[in-house]
């Protein structure tokens, strides 16, 4: 069975990847995953702001010390190959590049317009074959509007996409007025794909100690109904690639995914939860599927279930509230 | 000539830069001020800079000085080329090796950094009592006198012990010398392999022992032959000068510096001439050069090679006009003729006038003085005394100068306004706090103005003996000619105040001469500043006609994302205004150096120091003077009328930094001083402190058990108590059952508290409609000064518990009162809890031997001590006695405390008749086990006093000294782990095996922390440290354990932070147990790198990830039928040990360096820490015999 896709303009043996996770720290992972069949990594994100305060901490906790004792000029030692900025990251970006021949792509949430571009060439000269911008952002600010934050990330996109040759997507949150329209607009700043959805740590409450917890859980299968919808909806609106991020378990989630417009799928808690075999056997079932079904490829079903083109296309624009409430009760 | 580069540096790091490169192995000690040295050998082999044969030297820590001197001897024997860095005690430890290594004539030159050894009291500060200790162990001593000076000896040093076969003691003054930065022309490698050649090498290679051509050394030998075997070395050391001579020559030739064994400068026909070696020489010679110019017949011989002593170069070097002579030694020999080179000279002339060697017009007179001890300024006011003492008919001997001596008026008179300074020098005084950067802001000034212009920079800094809040006060110098001003700065024409609030404590002004430039740091504007000044300042500013500029520098800092670090803020004004530079180069240039300084540190902080500079510009501005001065705010008095007269006539003057004006009578003759003085001292450091909210408060007593500063206090008392409370003091019902319908109170100490913060922290009682809101908030402390200070006094004045009703748990022991308060500790220290903690529950009965460390320093420091005294006059007596020696010196008042009670019994035994049985039965035999039975003893041994005042017996005299002693008295043996694992373990291990009953408190940082974060056994598996740059691959040394193996110790590992109750058992138990306890305390501490408000949430994840686990030991539970090992915490299963590691910058540091390796080290602690537990679960699962005779295991008996 042909599963192969395009995805950001890379031509992929298959659309099953590893999404963004720590998984890549691991040299030996990486290994197993290309093994596993991925057809490409997906790196976690470098974020620009734990960047910045790691280096005032450690100037904080080092320097805040220093010279204030007649007995002890510093407190910890000083060595020169002290790495605060980026190059962990790069470096890594390089030992997996030179690990694996899948394509690499590497993330990053960047906090400052200089920041966004600065790492963008970076990772780009680090051999990183695409971008994935991780627009992990939490308007908590009142006095920012809806506009704002749109066009800030227009405008960081725009930028990015004139310093650096290779693709670029956007990963986006669920959490706009207007998100088919916000895609329109990434599609126009030249944006090469999107990835639908990024997954937030969520706060929790301990009601004994009055103390916020912050957790994060891996997902289940029942997240991907909302990425089905999405990609759905902006399935064959926008000229971008769409990849599914969240909530993808089963070789079935991810035929789901592809028949709703997805062009690559992105696993990570299957994969944490099961190890990278998960990855084959969901090729291998989605293989089956595909033949059992009679497709001849897999981009025959692409996006077969889009808002465009599937049969009742008012399933994914209505909220189905009362509807399902009394198929319940009946 | 040799390739001229010119760096800006301190001595240290100047003979540190040779001494790397021209040996193989480098073995040492942490021990200030020569730390540096060997923290730089060790950085510059980590970073793989190799020495002059292509190298990297190999640096290895030792357990001690005798460790690292025993090394240097094993590795020189086998023919490497070895060296060490030292200073005082470490230097005294390597006595006996250096007399094996001269003995052997080893090719060895070791670096010293000059400086006192403990007499009647520490310090850390220069003069030569350490190097004139080694006259005796045939090394040869050459001396430097400056940073310039310590890179040349250095090399000379190393080239002559090559040449001569006599090792060497290189040393120069600590601190004045060490310490001091300041522009030199660097050797090359290339000036290192001319001044070292091969040959050189090969002949000391080849007296290398090995088996390939087998010999042996370190024979014993009988009176037969000893004698003769040891003249056998006479021909190397008097061909020893020559060769010294010739390797300085072959240096001159090179470099075009050009030294002598002893250097002349002065009048050509000098008649009254100094002798003298180390900083003061050049001292010396800048104020004798200003008085030969003025015509002045006056010279001076600087020493440099002082042993072998050349008695034809010393006779050569002094002019044949000369009439009188002035030996100065920067040492004390107690009780000798005179101090050493003193006697050398009057030796030498004699032996040179009997020898016909001299041909001196007249008989020159000698007198001999001593000057500079612990780095007393010797200045040129000290100089022109001496001189002119020559002229005097009959000039005073074994003098002293620098001091004023009231009591046998030895001291020479000094002309203090005595000042030679040209006016081409230009002279800033910076006046700082530890925290804010104003030293490391200087240090970058130095360099930009050393190495960027022709102009010569000289730099000295002071800081105070606190480590929380402390001051540091920066003495800079630049001028077109060498620096010889080896002094502090009197006279200054920048004088910058980086702190608003010392102007309220410190005449700062007293620096700045007329005219001169006043640069302050004030939360205010140019037009609001002149109404904040006290009156003095104001009348300073306006009588000296100071050009006065003021910055926001807080604001500033704060809005450029740089928190409270004022440095590059502070910085910027000073080449703004002080016009060393031209303005905009001088921006360029500080800019230069921010990138290169922070731009490893990554680029967010270069953007905001960039930022920094350029704001500041915007916000200086120059304030306009007034013609008088108008505050009516006068300075505070330093401390309290209230003051013991003590305190106010000598602890008074030495808060206000006016110590040297104290006259010798001032002082105690052996070092004796009062406890409880630290409450004088109000340091006022604490920008926020704490506000109790009683309502909320549900009376756990956390805050005052964690409090490292007992700056948070409380107390429950009667209602009655505060009926004339201050208006503000706050106070409700007591909650608990014990002490129904009694009042209870949170004080803070605010004028005492520093602001660390972990009161709040700790607090768990939350405003359960804003759980922002605690029962300990912290606001500013400025508004609530006056109010707190009144509510504090009031407190203090209420009555504290009686104890015998106090429940010794970690909430009841709160009620104690601390006696130790207000340390100089840090700000969040976490040794402090634990020594407030021994005194509330022992400290009116405790005797404490404290290693040095960060706890003799804050324990002992003056001027103010924190070991205090409760309401009857008892407290701990407190004594530091040496680094290595604690354990035998706490053991020592056990065996005096034990010999003094069996005395007391036995003449209570004689005196039975007189004093009657049924006393002296109960005084004999009491039970002493609790509160109520020590309180019951004590009421007996007024009443034996009572008796014996009746009864006319030379033996009543005797007991009535040593009666007390039947109170039972704690000993505690405290230290750091630098002790405890390292340089003391050896005694610390034989004191718990002798089973004496003392204890023994480890403050385990996990790393020498007074000394600066050098790595210790205890140094956990991952954790970076001095010595350790890459994270150490090593596990902690199990203490603990090792003790428990001696079956009869006690021995508990504790965490107050993570489990408080855990603690004050282990205390008691400890206390209690009549054999030799042992008490771990994990202590958090600002070498780990992270903010110490987060201490007890780190403890609690060592504890709960099993990294430090905590338990109790006791053998006297194997009588019970109990396993001897009680396991008081296990992990709970989800914290890993990594969990607690990124938390602390000394791990992560490690990560940062090299992910893939620390990733390999977070597995080895986790397993680690995984088989550990192990093994204690087994142990606390473990059932011993009790060994009457029944075989096997006890069954456990039920738990109590």
């Amino acid at each position: 069975m042909d599963l192969s896709t395009t995805y950001l303009g890379l031509k992929l043996s298959n659309p099953l990847m590893p999404g963004a996770s720590p998984l890549v720290d691991d040299l030996d992972m990486v290994r197993r995953l290309e093994d596993a069949g991925a057809s490409a990594i997906v790196m976690h994100s470098l974020f620009e702001e734990q960047l910045m305060s790691e280096q005032m901490a450690s100037l904080n906790t080092r320097d805040a010390h220093a010279n204030s004792s007649a007995e002890a000029a510093t407190y910890l030692p000083e060595p020169t190959e002290y790495r605060l900025g980026p190059e962990e990251y790069l470096d890594q970006l390089r030992r997996i590049k030179a690990t694996v021949k899948i394509p690499v792509i590497a993330s990053l949430n960047g906090s400052t317009p200089g920041g966004w571009l600065n790492y963008a060439k970076l990772m780009e000269q680090a051999g990183a074959d695409a971008l994935e911008l991780n627009v992990y952002f939490l308007p908590t600010d009142p006095a920012v509007s809806a506009e704002a934050v749109e066009h800030n990330t227009i405008e960081m996109v725009q930028a990015v996409k004139q310093v650096v040759a290779i693709p670029v997507c956007v990963k986006l949150s669920p959490f706009y007025s207007s998100l088919a329209h916000f895609a329109k607009r990434l599609d126009a700043a030249g944006a090469d794909g999107l990835v639908l959805f990024n997954r937030f740590y969520q706060p929790d409450i301990d009601v004994d100690e009055l103390e916020v917890v912050r957790t994060l859980h891996l997902s289940d299968s029942s997240e991907l109904l909302l990425r089905l919808r999405w990609l759905a909806i902006l399935s064959g609106r926008v000229g971008t690639s769409l990849a599914v991020s969240g909530g993808v378990h089963t070789a079935l989630d991810a035929t789901k995914a592809i028949m709703s417009g997805a062009h690559a799928v992105q696993v990570v808690s299957a994969v944490l939860k099961n190890g990278p075999g998960q990855l084959k056997t969901m090729r291998h079932e989605l293989a089956a599927w595909l033949e059992e079904h009679e497709y001849e490829s897999l981009t025959q079903m692409q996006g077969s279930m889009n808002l465009t083109k599937c049969p009742d296309p008012q399933a994914y624009e209505r909220a189905n509230y009362v509807k399902i409430l009394m198929e319940w009760r009946g | 000539m040799g390739n001229k580069s010119l760096v800006t540096i301190d001595g240290n790091e100047a003979a540190a830069s040779v001494a790397h490169r021209v040996n193989e192995v480098i073995a040492i000690y942490p021990i200030t001020p020569s730390s540096n040295m060997g923290e730089f050998a060790d950085e510059w082999s980590a970073h793989g800079r190799r020495n002059i044969w292509g190298s990297v030297p190999d640096v290895i820590e030792m357990q001690s000085e005798g460790g690292a001197s025993g090394a240097v001897h094993g590795a020189l024997q086998a023919g490497a080329l070895t060296t060490t860095f030292t200073a005082s005690q470490g230097l005294l430890l390597m006595i006996p090796d250096m007399f094996k290594i001269a003995g052997e004539l080893n090719s060895y030159c070791m670096h010293v950094a000059a400086r006192a050894v403990a007499t009647h009291a520490l310090s850390i500060f220069g003069d030569h009592s350490d190097v004139m200790s080694c006259r005796q162990t045939g090394f040869g001593m050459l001396a430097s006198g400056s940073v310039q000076e310590a890179h040349d000896m250095a090399c000379i040093g190393q080239a002559s012990t090559l040449r001569s076969r006599i090792p060497f003691l290189h040393f120069f003054d600590g601190f004045r010398t060490s310490h001091e930065v300041s522009k030199i022309s660097e050797l090359s490698d290339d000036d290192l392999k001319f001044m070292i050649t091969d040959d050189l090498v090969q002949a000391h290679r080849e007296r290398a022992l090995t088996p390939d051509r087998p010999v042996l050394r370190g024979t014993a030998q009988n009176p037969d032959v000893f004698f003769q075997a040891r003249e056998a070395c006479n021909g190397f050391y008097m061909a020893c000068p020559a060769k010294v001579q010739e390797t300085m020559d072959l240096f001159a030739k090179r470099t075009g510096r050009s030294y002598r064994l002893f250097d002349y400068v002065g009048h050509p026909q000098a008649e009254r001439v100094i002798v003298m070696m180390g900083s003061g020489a050049e001292v010396a010679h800048e104020t004798i050069e200003w008085l030969s110019a003025k015509g002045e017949k006056v010279g001076i011989v600087k020493v440099r090679l002082y042993r072998p002593f050349s008695l034809e170069a010393f006779i050569a070097a002094l002019p044949k006009s000369v009439r009188g002579i002035a030996v100065l030694d920067r040492t004390k020999e107690a009780g000798a003729v005179g101090e050493p080179l003193y006697v050398d000279v009057v030796t030498a002339l004699r032996e040179a006038k009997d020898t016909g060697l001299s041909s001196f017009a007249a008989e020159p007179k000698v007198i001999g003085g001593r000057y500079g001890l612990s780095s007393k300024e010797f200045t040129p006011g000290c100089v022109k005394a001496v001189l002119d003492e020559l002229t005097k008919d009959k000039a005073k001997n074994h003098f002293t100068v620098g001091i004023v001596d009231d009591v046998t008026h030895l001291s020479l008179p000094v002309d203090s306004d005595f000042d030679i300074e040209p006016d081409e020098v230009v002279r800033g005084v910076f006046f700082g706090l530890g925290a804010d950067g104003t030293v490391g802001a200087n240090k970058n000034s130095i360099k930009i103005i050393g190495e960027e212009t022709p102009n010569n920079a000289q730099g000295y800094f002071v800081y105070d003996s606190k480590k929380a809040g402390a001051i540091t006060i920066s003495h800079l110098r630049f001028g077109p000619r060498p620096i010889r001003s080896s002094y502090l700065i009197k006279r200054a024409n920048f004088v910058a105040c980086h702190q608003f609030v010392f102007l309220e404590k410190y005449d700062v002004l007293e620096y700045a001469q007329p005219g001169s430039t006043f640069l302050l740091n004030a939360p205010y504007g140019p037009n609001e500043i002149w109404d904040k000044l006290p009156f003095e300042v104001q009348d300073s500013i306006i009588s000296r006609k100071l050009k006065f500029y003021v910055i926001d520098a807080i604001s500033v800092a704060r809005e450029t994302g740089m928190g409270g670090r004022i440095n590059t803020v502070m910085q910027t004004c000073f080449f703004a205004i002080s016009g060393v530079l031209p303005r905009d180069e001088a921006i360029a240039k500080i800019k230069d150096t921010i990138k290169k300084t922070y731009e490893k540190k990554g680029a967010e902080v270069v953007k905001r120091n960039f930022a920094a500079v350029d704001e500041t510009l915007a916000n200086l501005h120059e304030v306009k003077v007034p013609a008088k001065a108008t505050a009516t705010m006068k300075r505070p008095p330093i401390i309290s009328d209230d003051a013991p007269d003590f305190v106010k006539r000598v602890s008074a003057v030495m808060v206000a930094n006016k110590g040297d004006m104290l006259p010798v009578s001032a002082f105690p003759v052996d070092g004796t001083w009062p406890t409880a003085t630290s409450q004088w001292e109000k340091r006022n450091i604490a920008i926020d402190i704490p506000v109790w909210d009683e309502k909320l408060c549900i009376q756990c007593n956390k805050c005052a058990i964690i409090c490292p500063h007992a700056a948070i206090r409380v107390k429950v008392y009667e209602p009655a108590a505060i009926e004339k409370a201050p208006k503000t003091f706050k106070s409700v019902d007591y909650r608990g059952p014990e002490w129904k319908g009694m009042k209870y109170t949170v004080q803070v100490a605010p004028e005492d508290c520093t602001g660390c913060t972990l009161c709040a922290v700790i607090c768990p009682a939350k405003d359960k409609s804003n759980p922002k809101h605690k029962s300990l908030d912290m606001v500013p402390q400025m508004p609530l000064r006056a109010q707190e200070r009144e509510n504090y006094e009031f407190f203090l004045d209420l009555a504290d518990p009686d104890r015998t009703k106090v429940k010794l748990d970690n909430k009841g022991s709160q009620f104690l009162r601390p006696l130790f308060e207000y340390s100089g500790a840090c700000g969040g220290c976490g040794e402090t809890p634990y020594l407030k903690l021994l005194t509330q529950l022992f400290g009116d009965r405790a005797l404490i031997a404290n290693a040095t460390g960060c706890s003799s320093i804050y324990g002992g420091n003056l001027p103010t001590t924190p070991y205090a005294v409760d309401c009857n006059g008892r407290g701990p007596a407190w004594s530091n006695s040496l680094f290595e020696d604690n354990a035998e010196f706490g053991l020592g008042y056990r065996l005096a405390i034990d010999m003094h009670r069996k005395q007391a019994g036995e003449i209570l035994g004689r005196l039975a008749a007189k004093i009657g049985d049924e006393l002296v039965g109960a005084l004999l035999h009491a039970d002493q086990s609790t509160e109520a039975g020590i309180r019951a003893q004590r009421e007996r041994v007024a009443a034996l006093r009572t008796k014996l005042a009746g009864i006319q017996d030379p033996e009543a005299r005797r007991l009535e000294i040593i009666a007390d002693y039947l109170v039972k008295k704690s000993v505690w043996l405290v230290g750091g782990d630098g002790w405890a694992y390292d340089i003391g373990y050896g005694g610390l291990d034989h004191v718990l095996a002798m089973n004496r009953d003392v204890n023994v408190l480890v403050l385990d940082t996990e790393v020498y922390s007074n000394t600066g974060g050098q790595q210790s056994k205890a140094t956990p598996m991952g954790a970076a440290a001095k010595f350790a740059v890459a994270g150490k691959e090593l596990g902690k040394k199990d203490l603990g354990m090792m003790a428990m193996a001696y079956n009869h110790v006690y021995v508990a590992r504790v965490a107050i932070g993570a489990k408080d109750q855990q603690s004050v058992k282990a205390f008691l138990e400890a206390d209690s147990y009549p054999g030799s306890s042992l008490i771990i305390a994990y202590s958090h501490c600002i070498a780990h790198g992270y903010d110490l408000a987060n201490g007890p949430a780190q403890q609690k994840l060592a504890v709960d990830s099993g990294i430090w686990p905590l338990y109790r030991w006791d053998p006297r539970r194997i009588a019970q039928g109990l396993p001897p090992l009680q396991l008081d915490a296990t992990p709970d299963g989800k914290t890993k040990a990594a969990d607690f590691m990124r938390n602390e910058t000394r791990f992560r540091m490690v990560e940062k360096l090299d992910s893939a390796r620390f990733q390999k080290l977070l597995v080895e602690a986790q397993r680690e820490t995984t088989q550990r537990l192990a093994i204690y679960k087994h142990l606390a699962g473990l059932m011993v015999p009790i060994g009457d005779g029944t075989d096997g295991p006890q069954q456990p008996a039920p738990e109590k």
